[in-house]
């Protein structure tokens, strides 16, 4: 389970975070909506431990990581995989060294192991073959699934998602959706996704949050949020110009 | 007055943070470097980065610094003291070519080769949120990216500096013997005699250093590299003018504290 409490975060005079709270309860799919430039990027390092909060707490199952020793924040970390916006795959490496990457420092297994633990993860996303190429010989939904199978690889119970389905065509990007689901249902994770689309939204969501002005203004179920009267709510989610919120 | 105080905190104040910063990653590498998991294979690959592939422009940089060093040195005795007493600059091209001009000839050409480099690399890494990764997996991004470059600097640097001073050496011997006839049996005793191996010992200690700062700049002007791809090449940029700075001022400092 994941507690985000009263989180703040400036970068120089910008308040970025100014109280986030914030529940994920476990094998829930919470999706983080909110504007470009809103901090939903920032919420995640935060509750991946990447970034260090200037107020508040972040709890993993009831473990208070904002104050972790960098050697006790390692095992909170085994607990994470992440797939990051571009993919963030290593260029140096080839794509079973990109999956492996986790299992080599998370795990003891051995490397024959490994080699099948990587193309299980790979088939899971739906590639095969692919272990010997490096990132650059991929397309950019290749790259995606590539980046969610190193982030599956160790069996991580908390996954978080940045903007899974941004950069890619709508088919691809409803592909990455199934396989949030698939994750879901097959490993039992809980998930964090940040996104601003709301088709994707609505498909993985078991609950969906919006992040507006550094809080959290909004929690529901996708039925709840559609119905909401909250004007920034309904702007943000049906996509019009007009409305409360006018910094775009 | 007191508005001239407020114009100079602004400039004041970022250099000072950014030495500071500087500071912390050069304090942070060398505890990290006694730490576990050392990253072995990054750290032989860097050695073959910063070592092999340095080789051939360290070779025409040696070679050249040496034969214009041996020509200046013939010219000035020739000219200045007298036919005959070309023979004594054997150990002024040895002296001068190990403990001045080799290791800051050579430190340069890796600022500008490695340095830019090791940048351009971590920055990239940066913006494509590479580094991000590698923390989420475990990777602790300085003892990953940082240390096996930095070590690996301070390893070739003075590698390449020593194999830079034979070439120099043989270039300048080459120079005067071969080119211009200085008698060989003089010229080496008086080169034996008056050079020593502290000689080498001075290049090598500021290779060592130029080293160090070359990769711990690289690194740092990586690791705050943003804004895309013009971020990166400002990144690159600066670690080529910074480190070779650093090296020029350090050198001057290095010469004239380390013992003659």
């Amino acid at each position: 389970m994941i507690r985000i409490a009263d989180l703040h975060k400036s970068f120089g005079p910008k308040k970025v975070l100014q109280g986030v709270n914030l529940e994920v309860g476990e094998g829930e799919t919470m999706v983080v909506i909110g504007q470009s430039g809103s901090g939903k990027s920032v919420l995640l390092k935060h509750i991946i431990g990447m970034l260090k909060p200037d107020r508040g707490q972040i709890f993993i199952d009831d473990i208070e990581i904002t104050g972790l020793r960098e050697d006790a924040l390692q095992g909170v970390l085994k607990k994470f995989g992440m797939l990051f916006q571009g993919a963030a795959l290593f260029d140096s490496l080839t794509v079973g060294e990109n999956v492996a990457f986790g299992l080599r420092r998370y795990t003891k297994h051995t490397k024959k192991e490994i080699e099948e633990i990587v193309s299980d993860s790979l088939a899971k996303v739906g590639l095969r073959g692919v272990e010997d190429l490096m990132p650059h010989e991929l397309s950019g939904g290749m790259k995606k699934r590539v980046g969610l199978a190193r982030a599956i690889s160790y069996k991580p119970q908390i996954i978080l998602y940045d903007e899974p389905s941004t950069g890619i065509d709508p088919i691809r990007a409803d592909s990455i959706n199934d396989l949030i689901n698939q994750m879901k249902r097959d490993l039992c994770v809980t998930s964090v996704v940040i996104t601003h689309d709301m088709v994707s939204c609505y498909k993985v969501a078991d609950r969906i949050a919006m992040l507006y002005d550094g809080v959290i203004i909004e929690v529901g179920t996708p039925a709840e949020i559609q119905a909401t009267r909250n004007p920034v709510v309904q702007q943000f989610i049906s996509g019009r110009a007009g409305g409360p919120i006018t910094d775009w | 007055m007191a508005a001239r105080h407020r114009h100079r905190i602004p400039i004041v104040a970022p250099f000072l943070q950014q030495m500071g910063e500087v500071a912390m990653l050069m304090g942070r590498t060398i505890r990290d470097t006694f730490r576990r998991p050392f990253e072995g294979r990054i750290f032989l690959q860097q050695l073959e980065s910063i070592g092999v592939r340095s080789l051939s422009v360290v070779s025409l940089t040696a070679a050249f610094g040496g034969l214009v060093f041996g020509l200046q040195t013939y010219t000035g005795f020739h000219k200045y003291v007298g036919p005959g007493t070309e023979v004594y600059s054997g150990p002024i091209i040895s002296v001068g070519l190990c403990k001045e001009l080799i290791p800051l000839l050579v430190a340069l050409m890796v600022a500008g080769r490695v340095g830019s480099s090791i940048a351009a690399e971590i920055g990239t890494m940066k913006i494509t949120e590479q580094i991000d990764a590698l923390a989420s997996l475990g990777a602790n991004p300085n003892r990953y990216l940082v240390v096996p470059r930095t070590l690996a600097a301070v390893i070739m640097v003075p590698v390449l500096t020593l194999y830079g001073d034979m070439i120099g050496i043989f270039c300048g011997f080459f120079y005067n013997i071969v080119g211009m006839g200085v008698n060989r049996i003089v010229y080496i005793r008086n080169a034996l005699l008056y050079f020593n191996f502290w000689d080498v010992c001075v290049g090598l200690i500021k290779a060592l250093v130029f080293g160090f700062v070359i990769a711990t700049v690289g690194c740092w002007q990586g690791m705050k590299a943003e804004g895309g791809a013009e971020g990166v090449g400002r990144a690159t940029t600066r670690s080529v003018v910074v480190g070779s700075i650093c090296v020029l001022i350090l050198n001057f400092f290095l010469s004239k504290g380390l013992p003659k």
